[in-house]
């Protein structure tokens, strides 16, 4: 098993730590004068993403995680996993709902999301920056309203729901930003 | 920055001079290394070990010298390297004959005073700051009571369980009473536990403690002193003990300095030195955020 020595620690390394993979977010080499050094790390475990932090006594070795990154394309849902192939070696991975947490509202098939996986398994999966997708509910457009500032609420094929202009009908298709939830154009329009 | 420090370093070497204080021009790479548990030094292939402080050389001039003298220059420490630590680093440290703690303390407030620090230096002892920060008295507390106190405010190591005592006080040090210490100026702390104490007298009042100091500012450490030991046969018994501390630790166990033994037996004078940390000073009297930003090549960038 591959080990890091504490001196190796530096954000974004990917350690083991009681049985969990665990990316590091911050180290700081801690030493009192004449004594014993210390590293004190925030860890953020990356099953759960909460942030923890550890000490180490600094020369002290842990096991590394063979975590790494993939952009893989979303194929389908099948009602308890979510499905994913690597576009190169077609090798096909499946997701548990708890990696795809919130994605899973931003993705359609075809997609490709940045996916981490540990030992093989996708750890985390997260959507593309931009989703176009279809209107498949919103209340019935404003005609000729472009450009006052109202908005209403609308449902996109994935599920997800954001706020769009008063115009926009139902069935077409939008452009919204996956990270802010937010509405970003027609999709065609520039 | 560059400027700044070129000022600094002269700021340092007027006040020693106002002090009649002798510059050394000191080697810095020496032939031995110092035995202490927690200091490693950098090997130079055939050669030795850089100097961690210049120690060792201004205690064996002193034997022959017999009057205050200092160094100012780069010294080297393996595997320190964070925010507040760099591998090389530069050193004022001096030492003047006859002079008690207090007298060292002294020196240090007209150093830091003359480079610019916000106020004159505060006092107090370990054992009461400790108590303070931690509710623990460390002249009773023992290795287990020390160890439960850092399991409970979560900053154990997980496989820490064989720690020793100085283990623990180290750890509590660092993370509990540290950060609390010189909030708003230097803030000296006195009469450090005797547990580790090396080529330093004891409190003849309560060995338990040492004739030791640290100097701490924004919760860094600036400075350390002490009134060092003359005493050849407790030197080589100390020496000893940190030779098998760390061997026990797994680290490697450099040969004692019979060199700075045999000066101690012709007879080290009675005296205090202090070594202050200048990369530290620069960076708390400009406000920098880390040391890199006042070390003109900074490891491992540079």
């Amino acid at each position: 098993m591959a080990q890091y020595s504490t001196n190796q620690f530096k954000g974004g390394l990917k350690i083991i730590l009681d049985g969990d993979p665990y990316s590091i977010v911050e180290n700081e080499f801690v030493k009192p004068g004449k004594g014993q050094a210390f590293n004190r790390v925030k860890v953020r475990n990356l099953k759960t993403n909460r942030v923890v932090e550890r000490t180490f006594k600094s020369g002290d070795s842990v096991e590394a995680a063979d975590v790494f990154n993939l952009d893989l394309q979303f194929l389908y849902h099948d009602g308890e996993f979510y499905h994913f192939m690597d576009p190169n070696s077609f090798e096909q991975y499946q997701a548990a709902e708890a990696a795809v947490g919130d994605a899973a509202k931003w993705i359609k098939p075809e997609d490709k999301c940045d996916v981490t996986l540990w030992n093989g398994v996708p750890l985390q999966v997260d959507a593309p920056n931009f989703l176009v997708a279809k209107v498949i509910e919103t209340d019935p457009g404003v005609r000729g309203n472009t450009s006052s500032g109202g908005t209403k609420p609308a449902t996109l094929e994935t599920g997800a729901v954001v706020q769009v202009p008063l115009f926009i009908e139902q069935g077409e298709v939008l452009r919204v930003d996956t990270r802010k939830a937010e509405y970003v154009s027609r999709a065609g329009d520039s | 920055m560059i400027a700044r420090r070129a000022a600094l370093l002269a700021a340092l070497r007027q006040v020693m001079a106002d002090l009649d204080v002798l510059e050394i021009d000191g080697a810095v790479l020496s032939a031995a290394a110092p035995a202490e548990r927690a200091l490693d030094c950098l090997a130079v292939v055939e050669a030795g070990w850089l100097v961690p402080s210049p120690e060792h050389g201004l205690k064996r001039l002193l034997v022959e010298l017999r009057r205050d003298c200092y160094q100012l220059g780069h010294v080297f420490r393996a595997g320190e390297h964070g925010r507040w630590h760099n591998p090389e680093f530069t050193m004022l440290e001096w030492y003047r004959l006859g002079a008690s703690m207090a007298d060292a303390v002294d020196t240090l407030d007209a150093v830091l005073q003359e480079a610019g620090a916000p106020r004159r230096v505060r006092c107090r002892r370990y054992a009461d700051v400790f108590a303070e920060a931690t509710g623990l008295d460390v002249r009773t507390a023992d290795t287990e009571a020390l160890a439960a106190h850092a399991r409970a405010q979560g900053i154990a190591p997980a496989d820490a369980d064989a720690g020793d005592r100085v283990f623990w006080l180290d750890l509590l040090m660092a993370f509990c009473v540290q950060p609390t210490l010189g909030r708003d100026g230097p803030e000296v702390i006195t009469h450090f536990p005797a547990d580790d104490a090396v080529l330093v007298e004891l409190d003849p009042h309560d060995p338990r403690f040492a004739q030791r100091f640290e100097c701490f500012w924004q919760g860094i450490e600036l400075a350390n002193g002490a009134v060092e030991l003359t005493d050849v046969e407790q030197a080589r018994k100390r020496m000893v003990r940190e030779q098998q501390a760390r061997r026990a630790a797994g680290s490697a166990v450099p040969p004692i300095d019979e060199r700075l033994l045999q000066a101690m037996t012709a007879g080290l004078p009675r005296c205090a030195g202090v070594a202050l940390g200048v990369d530290r000073l620069l960076a708390l009297l400009t406000g920098a955020e880390q040391l890199a930003d006042v070390v003109p090549f900074a490891w491992p960038a540079r």
